[in-house]
Protein backbone atom coordinates (compact mmCIF):
# COMPACT_ATOMS: atom_id res chain seq x y z
CA UNK A 1 0.00 0.00 0.00
CA UNK A 2 1.55 3.13 -1.21
CA UNK A 3 0.35 5.54 1.68
CA UNK A 4 1.95 8.33 -0.01
CA UNK A 5 1.09 8.81 -3.26
CA UNK A 6 -2.69 9.14 -1.35
CA UNK A 7 -1.71 11.73 0.73
CA UNK A 8 -0.68 13.43 -2.77
CA UNK A 9 -4.01 12.24 -4.97
CA UNK A 10 -6.90 14.91 -4.60
CA UNK A 11 -9.72 14.41 -2.58
CA UNK A 12 -12.99 15.06 -4.07
CA UNK A 13 -16.47 15.09 -2.36
CA UNK A 14 -19.10 14.62 -4.98
CA UNK A 15 -23.20 15.37 -4.50
CA UNK A 16 -25.76 13.87 -6.39
CA UNK A 17 -29.12 15.49 -6.18
CA UNK A 18 -30.24 15.23 -9.51
CA UNK A 19 -33.49 13.42 -9.44
CA UNK A 20 -35.48 10.71 -6.64
CA UNK A 21 -31.63 9.62 -5.58
CA UNK A 22 -29.89 11.49 -2.96
CA UNK A 23 -26.16 10.57 -2.86
CA UNK A 24 -22.48 11.43 -2.34
CA UNK A 25 -19.19 10.26 -2.13
CA UNK A 26 -15.83 10.48 -1.13
CA UNK A 27 -13.06 10.14 -3.88
CA UNK A 28 -9.39 10.29 -4.06
CA UNK A 29 -7.67 9.91 -7.06
CA UNK A 30 -9.57 7.17 -9.01
CA UNK A 31 -10.22 5.35 -5.62
CA UNK A 32 -14.10 5.72 -3.62
CA UNK A 33 -13.44 5.69 -0.20
CA UNK A 34 -16.72 5.83 0.42
CA UNK A 35 -20.07 6.84 -0.50
CA UNK A 36 -23.76 6.93 0.80
CA UNK A 37 -27.10 6.49 -1.73
CA UNK A 38 -30.59 6.80 -1.12
CA UNK A 39 -33.60 6.21 -2.80
CA UNK A 40 -36.65 7.47 -0.93
CA UNK A 41 -39.60 9.88 -1.45
CA UNK A 42 -37.70 12.57 0.82
CA UNK A 43 -36.81 15.86 0.07
CA UNK A 44 -33.15 16.19 -0.50
CA UNK A 45 -32.66 19.06 2.21
CA UNK A 46 -33.51 16.44 4.58
CA UNK A 47 -31.21 13.76 3.57
CA UNK A 48 -28.39 15.37 1.67
CA UNK A 49 -26.43 17.41 4.05
CA UNK A 50 -26.46 14.92 7.46
CA UNK A 51 -25.52 11.95 4.62
CA UNK A 52 -22.66 13.90 3.90
CA UNK A 53 -22.58 14.61 7.43
CA UNK A 54 -22.60 10.95 8.90
CA UNK A 55 -20.24 9.96 5.89
CA UNK A 56 -17.16 12.64 7.00
CA UNK A 57 -17.75 10.98 10.43
CA UNK A 58 -17.66 7.26 9.62
CA UNK A 59 -14.31 8.24 7.16
CA UNK A 60 -12.95 10.74 9.75
CA UNK A 61 -12.00 13.01 6.86
CA UNK A 62 -12.20 16.49 7.54
CA UNK A 63 -13.85 19.17 5.64
CA UNK A 64 -10.69 20.74 5.27
CA UNK A 65 -8.89 17.95 3.30
CA UNK A 66 -11.34 18.43 0.76
CA UNK A 67 -9.39 19.58 -2.82
CA UNK A 68 -13.05 19.86 -5.21
CA UNK A 69 -16.68 19.91 -4.45
CA UNK A 70 -18.30 18.19 -7.37
CA UNK A 71 -22.18 17.92 -7.82
CA UNK A 72 -24.11 16.66 -10.73
CA UNK A 73 -25.08 19.43 -12.66
CA UNK A 74 -27.97 18.79 -14.53
CA UNK A 75 -30.73 17.76 -16.17
CA UNK A 76 -33.23 16.79 -14.01
CA UNK A 77 -35.88 17.99 -11.52
CA UNK A 78 -35.14 21.99 -11.01
CA UNK A 79 -35.22 22.14 -7.71
CA UNK A 80 -33.19 18.82 -6.85
CA UNK A 81 -29.94 20.09 -8.65
CA UNK A 82 -30.44 23.47 -6.84
CA UNK A 83 -30.60 21.99 -3.35
CA UNK A 84 -26.76 19.87 -4.56
CA UNK A 85 -25.68 22.88 -6.46
CA UNK A 86 -26.34 25.47 -3.31
CA UNK A 87 -24.86 22.86 -1.08
CA UNK A 88 -21.71 22.57 -2.90
CA UNK A 89 -21.64 26.31 -3.70
CA UNK A 90 -21.57 26.53 -0.05
CA UNK A 91 -19.00 23.91 0.93
CA UNK A 92 -16.78 25.22 -1.49
CA UNK A 93 -17.16 28.72 -0.72
CA UNK A 94 -16.20 27.99 3.18
CA UNK A 95 -13.32 25.66 2.37
CA UNK A 96 -11.89 27.88 -0.70
CA UNK A 97 -11.85 25.01 -3.33
CA UNK A 98 -12.90 24.83 -6.74
CA UNK A 99 -16.33 23.17 -7.91
CA UNK A 100 -16.32 20.24 -10.80
CA UNK A 101 -19.87 20.31 -12.63
CA UNK A 102 -20.11 16.79 -13.74
CA UNK A 103 -22.64 16.63 -16.32
CA UNK A 104 -25.54 13.71 -14.66
CA UNK A 105 -26.23 11.81 -17.94
CA UNK A 106 -22.66 11.30 -18.54
CA UNK A 107 -22.61 10.58 -14.92
CA UNK A 108 -25.23 7.78 -15.60
CA UNK A 109 -23.64 6.76 -18.93
CA UNK A 110 -19.97 6.27 -16.85
CA UNK A 111 -21.17 4.11 -14.61
CA UNK A 112 -21.98 0.86 -16.91
CA UNK A 113 -18.83 0.54 -18.97
CA UNK A 114 -19.22 -3.46 -19.83
CA UNK A 115 -21.70 -2.50 -22.51
CA UNK A 116 -21.01 -3.23 -25.92
CA UNK A 117 -23.13 -0.99 -28.18
CA UNK A 118 -24.65 2.99 -27.39
CA UNK A 119 -25.43 3.65 -23.52
CA UNK A 120 -28.62 5.75 -23.43
CA UNK A 121 -29.56 7.06 -19.72
CA UNK A 122 -32.94 8.46 -19.58
CA UNK A 123 -34.56 10.81 -16.59
CA UNK A 124 -38.36 11.49 -17.56
CA UNK A 125 -38.75 14.96 -18.52
CA UNK A 126 -42.72 14.98 -18.48
CA UNK A 127 -44.46 15.90 -21.46
CA UNK A 128 -43.27 13.06 -23.34
CA UNK A 129 -40.24 14.11 -22.96
CA UNK A 130 -36.62 12.98 -21.74
CA UNK A 131 -33.73 14.30 -20.65
CA UNK A 132 -30.92 11.68 -22.32
CA UNK A 133 -27.66 11.64 -23.74
CA UNK A 134 -25.71 9.02 -26.20
CA UNK A 135 -22.47 7.10 -25.27
CA UNK A 136 -20.51 3.78 -25.59
CA UNK A 137 -17.26 2.64 -23.90
CA UNK A 138 -14.06 1.00 -26.09
CA UNK A 139 -11.15 -0.86 -25.29
CA UNK A 140 -8.24 1.31 -25.95
CA UNK A 141 -4.83 -0.34 -24.39
CA UNK A 142 -6.33 -2.96 -21.99
CA UNK A 143 -8.64 -0.06 -20.52
CA UNK A 144 -12.38 0.97 -20.91
CA UNK A 145 -12.25 4.36 -22.66
CA UNK A 146 -15.56 6.57 -22.06
CA UNK A 147 -16.86 8.32 -25.32
CA UNK A 148 -19.80 10.94 -25.47
CA UNK A 149 -21.48 9.81 -28.71
CA UNK A 150 -24.43 13.25 -28.23
CA UNK A 151 -24.12 14.81 -24.79
CA UNK A 152 -27.20 15.63 -23.03
CA UNK A 153 -29.96 17.05 -24.51
CA UNK A 154 -34.06 16.83 -24.39
CA UNK A 155 -36.38 14.74 -26.84
CA UNK A 156 -39.94 13.30 -27.15
CA UNK A 157 -39.37 9.85 -26.81
CA UNK A 158 -40.61 8.23 -30.21
CA UNK A 159 -38.44 10.96 -31.97
CA UNK A 160 -35.39 9.25 -29.73
CA UNK A 161 -36.16 5.74 -30.07
CA UNK A 162 -36.53 6.15 -34.39
CA UNK A 163 -33.21 8.17 -34.37
CA UNK A 164 -32.03 4.85 -32.13
CA UNK A 165 -33.65 2.57 -34.57
CA UNK A 166 -31.81 4.23 -37.33
CA UNK A 167 -28.51 5.01 -36.37
CA UNK A 168 -27.81 3.44 -33.33
CA UNK A 169 -26.09 0.35 -32.23
CA UNK A 170 -28.26 -3.25 -32.31
CA UNK A 171 -27.66 -3.83 -28.73
CA UNK A 172 -28.72 -0.83 -26.96
CA UNK A 173 -28.71 -0.24 -22.72
CA UNK A 174 -31.36 2.02 -21.25
CA UNK A 175 -30.63 3.30 -17.58
CA UNK A 176 -32.89 6.28 -15.54
CA UNK A 177 -36.25 6.74 -14.77
CA UNK A 178 -37.00 7.42 -17.70
CA UNK A 179 -36.12 4.00 -19.29
CA UNK A 180 -38.64 2.89 -16.79
CA UNK A 181 -41.42 5.01 -17.11
CA UNK A 182 -41.01 4.21 -21.37
CA UNK A 183 -39.76 0.58 -20.58
CA UNK A 184 -43.39 -0.77 -22.91
CA UNK A 185 -42.62 1.57 -24.97
CA UNK A 186 -38.95 1.15 -25.56
CA UNK A 187 -39.20 -2.97 -26.17
CA UNK A 188 -41.50 -2.29 -28.70
CA UNK A 189 -39.64 0.31 -30.94
CA UNK A 190 -36.27 -1.78 -30.17
CA UNK A 191 -36.07 -5.66 -29.39
CA UNK A 192 -32.95 -5.07 -28.52
CA UNK A 193 -32.96 -3.17 -25.73
CA UNK A 194 -31.21 -3.85 -22.40
CA UNK A 195 -32.17 -2.62 -19.39
CA UNK A 196 -29.65 -1.81 -16.64
CA UNK A 197 -30.37 -3.44 -13.12
CA UNK A 198 -31.43 -1.32 -10.15
CA UNK A 199 -27.94 -1.00 -9.04
CA UNK A 200 -26.37 0.91 -11.44
CA UNK A 201 -29.55 1.88 -13.49
CA UNK A 202 -29.78 5.21 -11.33
CA UNK A 203 -27.63 8.06 -10.15
CA UNK A 204 -24.64 6.79 -8.25
CA UNK A 205 -22.21 9.56 -6.41
CA UNK A 206 -19.22 6.73 -6.76
CA UNK A 207 -19.22 6.64 -10.41
CA UNK A 208 -19.76 10.50 -11.25
CA UNK A 209 -17.21 10.97 -8.41
CA UNK A 210 -14.57 9.06 -10.51
CA UNK A 211 -15.75 11.00 -14.05
CA UNK A 212 -14.98 13.89 -11.63
CA UNK A 213 -11.62 12.98 -10.54
CA UNK A 214 -10.95 12.52 -14.53
CA UNK A 215 -12.44 16.39 -14.77
CA UNK A 216 -9.93 17.17 -12.26
CA UNK A 217 -7.25 16.19 -13.72
CA UNK A 218 -8.24 17.78 -17.02
CA UNK A 219 -8.38 21.17 -15.23
CA UNK A 220 -12.02 21.50 -15.70
CA UNK A 221 -13.25 23.06 -12.94
CA UNK A 222 -15.03 26.01 -12.32
CA UNK A 223 -14.93 29.02 -9.64
CA UNK A 224 -17.88 28.23 -6.88
CA UNK A 225 -19.18 31.86 -7.53
CA UNK A 226 -19.71 30.86 -11.10
CA UNK A 227 -21.92 27.51 -10.91
CA UNK A 228 -25.13 27.05 -12.03
CA UNK A 229 -26.93 24.20 -13.00
CA UNK A 230 -27.61 22.89 -16.55
CA UNK A 231 -31.41 22.75 -16.54
CA UNK A 232 -31.68 22.11 -20.40
CA UNK A 233 -34.50 24.19 -20.25
CA UNK A 234 -36.31 27.64 -19.46
CA UNK A 235 -38.77 27.95 -16.78
CA UNK A 236 -42.36 27.59 -18.26
CA UNK A 237 -42.50 31.57 -17.90
CA UNK A 238 -40.20 31.93 -19.94
CA UNK A 239 -41.80 29.99 -22.73
CA UNK A 240 -44.80 30.72 -22.31
CA UNK A 241 -43.14 35.10 -22.85
CA UNK A 242 -41.22 34.13 -25.87
CA UNK A 243 -43.88 32.29 -27.55
CA UNK A 244 -46.33 35.65 -27.06
CA UNK A 245 -43.41 37.56 -28.19
CA UNK A 246 -42.89 35.53 -31.32
CA UNK A 247 -46.66 35.63 -32.16
CA UNK A 248 -46.28 39.57 -31.71
CA UNK A 249 -43.67 39.97 -34.67
CA UNK B 1 -29.09 35.98 28.48
CA UNK B 2 -25.57 37.90 29.51
CA UNK B 3 -23.47 37.64 26.63
CA UNK B 4 -21.71 41.57 27.98
CA UNK B 5 -18.05 39.95 27.67
CA UNK B 6 -18.60 38.29 24.10
CA UNK B 7 -19.77 39.71 20.64
CA UNK B 8 -21.35 37.13 18.91
CA UNK B 9 -21.11 37.56 14.67
CA UNK B 10 -23.82 36.07 12.84
CA UNK B 11 -23.92 35.86 8.84
CA UNK B 12 -27.05 35.83 7.66
CA UNK B 13 -28.45 34.84 4.38
CA UNK B 14 -32.04 35.87 2.91
CA UNK B 15 -33.53 33.83 -0.05
CA UNK B 16 -37.14 33.48 0.59
CA UNK B 17 -38.81 35.16 -2.57
CA UNK B 18 -36.85 37.82 -5.21
CA UNK B 19 -34.10 38.97 -2.68
CA UNK B 20 -30.93 37.28 -2.87
CA UNK B 21 -29.18 38.53 0.08
CA UNK B 22 -26.47 38.16 3.08
CA UNK B 23 -25.40 40.23 5.90
CA UNK B 24 -22.92 40.22 8.45
CA UNK B 25 -24.71 41.64 12.02
CA UNK B 26 -23.06 41.51 15.69
CA UNK B 27 -24.99 41.33 18.49
CA UNK B 28 -28.16 41.46 16.84
CA UNK B 29 -27.94 45.05 16.41
CA UNK B 30 -25.04 46.43 14.79
CA UNK B 31 -24.53 45.99 10.92
CA UNK B 32 -21.15 45.47 9.54
CA UNK B 33 -22.32 44.40 5.94
CA UNK B 34 -25.97 44.44 4.44
CA UNK B 35 -26.19 42.82 0.41
CA UNK B 36 -28.52 42.94 -1.93
CA UNK B 37 -28.95 41.40 -4.90
CA UNK B 38 -32.56 42.74 -5.94
CA UNK B 39 -34.44 40.53 -9.10
CA UNK B 40 -37.44 43.13 -9.08
CA UNK B 41 -36.31 44.12 -12.63
CA UNK B 42 -36.23 40.57 -14.11
CA UNK B 43 -39.50 39.88 -12.26
CA UNK B 44 -41.16 43.11 -13.98
CA UNK B 45 -41.47 41.80 -17.16
CA UNK B 46 -43.72 39.46 -15.84
CA UNK B 47 -45.89 41.47 -13.98
CA UNK B 48 -44.97 39.46 -10.54
CA UNK B 49 -42.65 37.15 -8.74
CA UNK B 50 -41.72 34.25 -11.14
CA UNK B 51 -40.49 31.60 -8.38
CA UNK B 52 -38.85 29.66 -11.17
CA UNK B 53 -36.60 32.47 -12.18
CA UNK B 54 -36.13 33.31 -8.81
CA UNK B 55 -34.78 30.08 -7.56
CA UNK B 56 -32.40 30.29 -11.09
CA UNK B 57 -31.51 33.80 -9.86
CA UNK B 58 -30.28 33.23 -6.49
CA UNK B 59 -28.40 30.10 -7.37
CA UNK B 60 -26.18 32.66 -9.60
CA UNK B 61 -26.23 34.63 -6.78
CA UNK B 62 -25.69 33.46 -3.77
CA UNK B 63 -21.74 32.98 -3.80
CA UNK B 64 -21.55 36.57 -4.41
CA UNK B 65 -23.36 38.36 -2.02
CA UNK B 66 -21.76 36.06 0.78
CA UNK B 67 -18.70 36.63 0.04
CA UNK B 68 -19.64 40.37 -0.44
CA UNK B 69 -21.27 40.28 2.98
CA UNK B 70 -17.57 38.80 4.26
CA UNK B 71 -15.53 41.72 2.59
CA UNK B 72 -17.85 44.55 3.46
CA UNK B 73 -17.66 43.61 7.38
CA UNK B 74 -13.73 43.36 6.57
CA UNK B 75 -14.33 39.82 8.30
CA UNK B 76 -13.29 36.21 7.67
CA UNK B 77 -15.50 32.85 8.02
CA UNK B 78 -13.42 32.13 10.90
CA UNK B 79 -14.51 34.98 12.62
CA UNK B 80 -17.94 33.98 12.57
CA UNK B 81 -20.10 32.43 15.31
CA UNK B 82 -23.12 31.24 13.67
CA UNK B 83 -24.37 31.11 10.06
CA UNK B 84 -28.02 32.33 10.08
CA UNK B 85 -30.61 31.54 7.34
CA UNK B 86 -34.39 32.07 6.40
CA UNK B 87 -35.94 28.86 6.53
CA UNK B 88 -39.50 29.91 5.96
CA UNK B 89 -42.18 31.41 5.38
CA UNK B 90 -41.66 31.81 1.55
CA UNK B 91 -41.55 30.36 -2.00
CA UNK B 92 -39.97 26.58 -1.17
CA UNK B 93 -37.74 26.28 -4.36
CA UNK B 94 -36.09 30.03 -2.92
CA UNK B 95 -35.72 29.26 0.05
CA UNK B 96 -33.86 25.90 -0.52
CA UNK B 97 -31.07 27.87 -2.18
CA UNK B 98 -30.18 29.98 0.71
CA UNK B 99 -30.92 27.32 3.28
CA UNK B 100 -28.88 24.52 0.96
CA UNK B 101 -26.11 26.98 0.68
CA UNK B 102 -26.41 28.14 4.34
CA UNK B 103 -25.65 24.32 5.43
CA UNK B 104 -22.04 23.84 3.11
CA UNK B 105 -21.07 27.22 4.39
CA UNK B 106 -21.60 26.22 8.44
CA UNK B 107 -20.60 22.58 7.67
CA UNK B 108 -17.43 23.81 5.91
CA UNK B 109 -16.67 26.14 8.16
CA UNK B 110 -17.43 23.93 11.37
CA UNK B 111 -20.02 26.82 12.54
CA UNK B 112 -23.45 26.21 14.15
CA UNK B 113 -26.30 26.72 11.54
CA UNK B 114 -29.95 28.96 12.76
CA UNK B 115 -32.76 28.85 11.12
CA UNK B 116 -34.40 32.03 11.32
CA UNK B 117 -38.25 32.77 10.72
CA UNK B 118 -38.07 35.47 7.52
CA UNK B 119 -41.44 37.52 9.95
CA UNK B 120 -39.40 37.54 12.62
CA UNK B 121 -36.56 38.87 10.83
CA UNK B 122 -38.89 41.65 9.78
CA UNK B 123 -39.81 42.13 13.28
CA UNK B 124 -36.47 42.04 14.35
CA UNK B 125 -35.45 44.76 11.51
CA UNK B 126 -36.65 47.38 14.37
CA UNK B 127 -33.57 46.53 16.97
CA UNK B 128 -31.25 47.41 14.14
CA UNK B 129 -32.74 51.04 13.74
CA UNK B 130 -34.19 51.23 17.20
CA UNK B 131 -31.21 50.54 19.97
CA UNK B 132 -33.43 51.07 22.99
CA UNK B 133 -35.99 49.24 21.51
CA UNK B 134 -36.71 45.90 23.92
CA UNK B 135 -39.87 43.78 24.09
CA UNK B 136 -42.72 43.01 24.95
CA UNK B 137 -43.87 45.80 22.29
CA UNK B 138 -46.89 45.67 19.35
CA UNK B 139 -45.79 44.70 15.70
CA UNK B 140 -47.68 45.46 12.96
CA UNK B 141 -46.18 43.41 9.51
CA UNK B 142 -47.26 44.36 6.32
CA UNK B 143 -45.64 43.42 3.20
CA UNK B 144 -46.81 41.87 -0.12
CA UNK B 145 -46.86 38.27 1.96
CA UNK B 146 -47.72 39.01 4.98
CA UNK B 147 -50.39 41.24 7.18
CA UNK B 148 -49.60 40.50 10.95
CA UNK B 149 -50.76 42.71 13.66
CA UNK B 150 -48.55 40.72 16.36
CA UNK B 151 -47.54 41.02 20.28
CA UNK B 152 -43.89 40.53 20.86
CA UNK B 153 -43.68 39.08 24.50
CA UNK B 154 -40.02 38.51 24.18
CA UNK B 155 -37.50 38.05 21.44
CA UNK B 156 -38.64 34.52 20.29
CA UNK B 157 -42.08 34.64 21.79
CA UNK B 158 -44.81 36.19 19.55
CA UNK B 159 -48.57 36.28 20.67
CA UNK B 160 -50.56 36.46 17.16
CA UNK B 161 -53.57 39.13 17.82
CA UNK B 162 -54.43 39.42 13.72
CA UNK B 163 -53.73 38.51 10.55
CA UNK B 164 -55.72 38.62 7.19
CA UNK B 165 -58.23 36.50 5.96
CA UNK B 166 -57.46 36.75 2.24
CA UNK B 167 -54.95 38.62 0.35
CA UNK B 168 -51.44 40.43 2.49
CA UNK B 169 -51.95 44.62 2.45
CA UNK B 170 -49.03 44.92 -0.05
CA UNK B 171 -50.72 42.20 -2.34
CA UNK B 172 -54.05 44.23 -2.31
CA UNK B 173 -51.52 47.22 -3.45
CA UNK B 174 -50.14 45.14 -6.46
CA UNK B 175 -53.53 44.70 -7.43
CA UNK B 176 -55.15 48.13 -7.20
CA UNK B 177 -51.83 49.40 -9.26
CA UNK B 178 -51.85 46.55 -11.85
CA UNK B 179 -55.37 47.57 -12.19
CA UNK B 180 -55.07 51.18 -12.93
CA UNK B 181 -51.84 50.75 -14.82
CA UNK B 182 -49.17 51.91 -12.69
CA UNK B 183 -47.63 48.84 -13.01
CA UNK B 184 -45.15 46.49 -10.30
CA UNK B 185 -44.66 46.72 -8.04
CA UNK B 186 -47.36 48.26 -6.18
CA UNK B 187 -46.62 50.13 -2.66
CA UNK B 188 -44.38 52.92 -4.02
CA UNK B 189 -46.13 53.53 -6.71
CA UNK B 190 -49.30 54.11 -5.41
CA UNK B 191 -47.59 56.03 -2.28
CA UNK B 192 -46.03 58.15 -5.22
CA UNK B 193 -49.38 58.72 -6.93
CA UNK B 194 -51.46 59.25 -3.85
CA UNK B 195 -49.75 62.00 -3.12
CA UNK B 196 -50.83 63.84 -6.22
CA UNK B 197 -54.30 62.76 -5.14
CA UNK B 198 -57.32 63.40 -3.34
CA UNK B 199 -57.76 60.70 -0.42
CA UNK B 200 -61.73 61.72 0.29
CA UNK B 201 -62.51 61.36 -3.34
CA UNK B 202 -63.84 57.89 -3.59
CA UNK B 203 -65.14 56.72 -0.27
CA UNK B 204 -64.55 52.54 -0.29
CA UNK B 205 -66.39 50.41 2.19
CA UNK B 206 -64.28 49.28 5.41
CA UNK B 207 -64.32 46.00 6.08
CA UNK B 208 -64.60 44.51 9.91
CA UNK B 209 -64.38 40.66 10.90
CA UNK B 210 -67.22 39.27 13.52
CA UNK B 211 -65.91 38.07 16.99
CA UNK B 212 -62.33 39.38 15.51
CA UNK B 213 -61.32 42.87 16.27
CA UNK B 214 -57.82 42.51 14.83
CA UNK B 215 -58.11 40.75 11.88
CA UNK B 216 -57.78 41.74 8.10
CA UNK B 217 -59.85 41.70 5.08
CA UNK B 218 -58.89 43.83 2.04
CA UNK B 219 -60.13 41.22 -0.97
CA UNK B 220 -63.55 43.35 -0.17
CA UNK B 221 -61.72 46.54 -1.03
CA UNK B 222 -59.94 45.04 -3.38
CA UNK B 223 -63.16 43.99 -5.11
CA UNK B 224 -64.66 47.93 -4.54
CA UNK B 225 -62.17 49.51 -6.34
CA UNK B 226 -62.39 46.84 -9.31
CA UNK B 227 -66.17 46.89 -9.71
CA UNK B 228 -65.93 50.95 -9.05
CA UNK B 229 -63.37 50.98 -12.66
CA UNK B 230 -65.05 48.59 -14.34
CA UNK B 231 -68.39 51.28 -13.33
CA UNK B 232 -66.48 54.04 -14.82
CA UNK B 233 -65.85 52.44 -17.72
CA UNK B 234 -68.56 51.24 -18.54
CA UNK B 235 -70.81 54.28 -17.86
CA UNK B 236 -68.35 56.24 -19.90
CA UNK B 237 -67.26 58.45 -16.20
CA UNK B 238 -63.48 59.36 -15.86
CA UNK B 239 -61.86 59.70 -12.58
CA UNK B 240 -58.15 60.31 -11.72
CA UNK B 241 -55.55 57.68 -10.99
CA UNK B 242 -54.28 59.67 -8.22
CA UNK B 243 -57.63 60.56 -6.44
CA UNK B 244 -58.25 56.17 -6.70
CA UNK B 245 -54.93 55.50 -5.34
CA UNK B 246 -55.59 57.81 -2.40
CA UNK B 247 -58.46 56.83 -1.61
CA UNK B 248 -57.91 53.27 -2.10
CA UNK B 249 -54.63 53.76 0.19
CA UNK B 250 -56.36 55.93 2.82
CA UNK B 251 -58.86 53.07 2.97
CA UNK B 252 -55.81 50.51 3.62
CA UNK B 253 -54.01 52.70 6.13
CA UNK B 254 -57.40 53.55 8.42
CA UNK B 255 -57.90 49.87 8.70
CA UNK B 256 -54.20 48.65 10.04
CA UNK B 257 -53.73 51.58 12.18
CA UNK B 258 -57.25 51.46 13.97
CA UNK B 259 -56.19 47.87 15.01
CA UNK B 260 -53.06 48.45 16.19
CA UNK B 261 -54.39 51.20 18.25
CA UNK B 262 -57.16 48.78 19.31
CA UNK B 263 -54.67 46.47 20.56
CA UNK B 264 -52.20 48.73 21.75
CA UNK B 265 -54.80 49.75 24.19
CA UNK B 266 -56.32 46.92 25.13
CA UNK B 267 -53.19 44.93 25.92
CA UNK B 268 -51.14 48.05 27.03
CA UNK B 269 -48.30 47.75 24.84
CA UNK B 270 -45.61 50.48 25.60
CA UNK B 271 -45.05 51.09 21.55
CA UNK B 272 -45.79 49.95 18.46
CA UNK B 273 -43.29 48.84 15.75
CA UNK B 274 -44.34 48.71 12.21
CA UNK B 275 -42.43 45.94 9.89
CA UNK B 276 -42.06 44.04 6.17
CA UNK B 277 -41.65 45.88 2.94
CA UNK B 278 -45.85 48.34 3.44
CA UNK B 279 -43.95 49.80 6.45
CA UNK B 280 -41.74 52.19 3.75
CA UNK B 281 -45.58 53.98 2.80
CA UNK B 282 -45.03 57.51 3.47
CA UNK B 283 -48.92 57.38 4.40
CA UNK B 284 -49.37 54.59 6.92
CA UNK B 285 -46.12 56.20 9.00
CA UNK B 286 -47.42 59.62 8.51
CA UNK B 287 -50.81 58.42 10.23
CA UNK B 288 -49.14 55.73 12.72
CA UNK B 289 -46.98 58.53 13.77
CA UNK B 290 -49.81 60.65 14.21
CA UNK B 291 -52.09 58.11 16.16
CA UNK B 292 -49.02 57.12 18.45
CA UNK B 293 -48.13 60.94 19.43
CA UNK B 294 -51.82 61.34 20.74
CA UNK B 295 -51.55 58.22 22.49
CA UNK B 296 -48.50 58.82 24.26
CA UNK B 297 -47.28 55.88 22.30
CA UNK B 298 -43.48 55.44 21.66
CA UNK B 299 -43.50 54.73 17.35
CA UNK B 300 -40.89 52.79 15.89
CA UNK B 301 -39.99 51.90 12.23
CA UNK B 302 -36.98 50.02 10.85
CA UNK B 303 -35.23 52.24 8.15
CA UNK B 304 -36.73 51.62 4.95
CA UNK B 305 -33.61 49.82 3.38
CA UNK B 306 -34.62 47.53 6.33
CA UNK B 307 -38.21 47.53 5.55
CA UNK B 308 -37.85 45.13 2.10
CA UNK B 309 -36.32 41.58 2.10
CA UNK B 310 -32.80 41.85 3.32
CA UNK B 311 -30.47 39.44 5.27
CA UNK B 312 -29.55 42.29 7.86
CA UNK B 313 -32.82 42.24 9.84
CA UNK B 314 -32.08 38.00 9.53
CA UNK B 315 -28.79 39.00 11.36
CA UNK B 316 -30.87 40.34 13.89
CA UNK B 317 -33.42 37.82 14.58
CA UNK B 318 -30.38 35.17 14.01
CA UNK B 319 -29.09 36.82 17.24
CA UNK B 320 -31.42 35.72 19.40
CA UNK B 321 -32.55 32.40 18.56
CA UNK B 322 -28.34 31.58 18.45
CA UNK B 323 -28.74 33.16 22.15
CA UNK B 324 -32.27 30.92 22.45
CA UNK B 325 -30.59 27.48 20.95
CA UNK B 326 -27.53 27.52 22.96
CA UNK B 327 -29.42 27.63 25.84
CA UNK B 328 -31.18 24.86 24.53
CA UNK B 329 -27.66 23.55 23.88
CA UNK B 330 -28.98 22.40 20.17
CA UNK B 331 -28.67 24.56 17.11
CA UNK B 332 -30.26 23.79 13.76
CA UNK B 333 -29.99 20.10 12.47
CA UNK B 334 -28.14 19.32 9.25
CA UNK B 335 -31.82 18.33 8.05
CA UNK B 336 -33.08 22.07 7.95
CA UNK B 337 -36.04 22.19 5.82
CA UNK B 338 -37.58 24.73 3.96
CA UNK B 339 -41.09 25.57 5.30
CA UNK B 340 -43.11 28.02 2.97
CA UNK B 341 -46.17 28.00 5.47
CA UNK B 342 -43.89 28.45 8.86
CA UNK B 343 -45.95 30.35 11.36
CA UNK B 344 -44.52 33.03 13.52
CA UNK B 345 -43.72 31.81 16.63
CA UNK B 346 -43.53 28.26 15.38
CA UNK B 347 -40.19 26.47 15.82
Amino acid sequence: MNSEKNVTEPLILMIESSGNVAGTALVRGKKVLAEYMTDLKKTHSETLMPMIDQMMELTGIKPSEINAVAVSGGPGSFTGLRIGSATAKGLALSLDVPMIHVPTIDAMAYQCPFFEGWIVPMMDARRNQVFTGIYRFDTKDGERSFEVIKPAFAMDITELLTMIKTEGTPSVLFLGDGAEVFADKIREMLPGAVFAPDFMGKQRAGAAGLLAYDMYERGETEAAADHKPEYLRQSQAEREREKKLGQEQ
Amino acid sequence: MNTMNQDITILAIESSCDETAAAVVRNGREVLSNVIYSQIDLHTLYGGVVPEIASRKHIEKINQVVTGALTDAKLSLNEIDAVAVTYGPGLVGALLVGVSAAKGIAFGAGKPLVGVNHIEGHVAANYITNPDLEPPFLCLIVSGGHTHLVMVEDYATFRVLGRTRDDAAGEAFDKVARAIGLGYPGGPKIDRAAKEGNPDAIVFPKTKIEGAPYDFSFSGLKSAVLNYINHANMSGETFRKEDLAASFQKNVVEALVSRAMLAAEEFHMPGIALAGGVASNSALRAAMDQACKERGLKFYRPDPILCTDNAAMIGAAGYYEYLRCREEGHFSGWNLNAVPGLKLGER
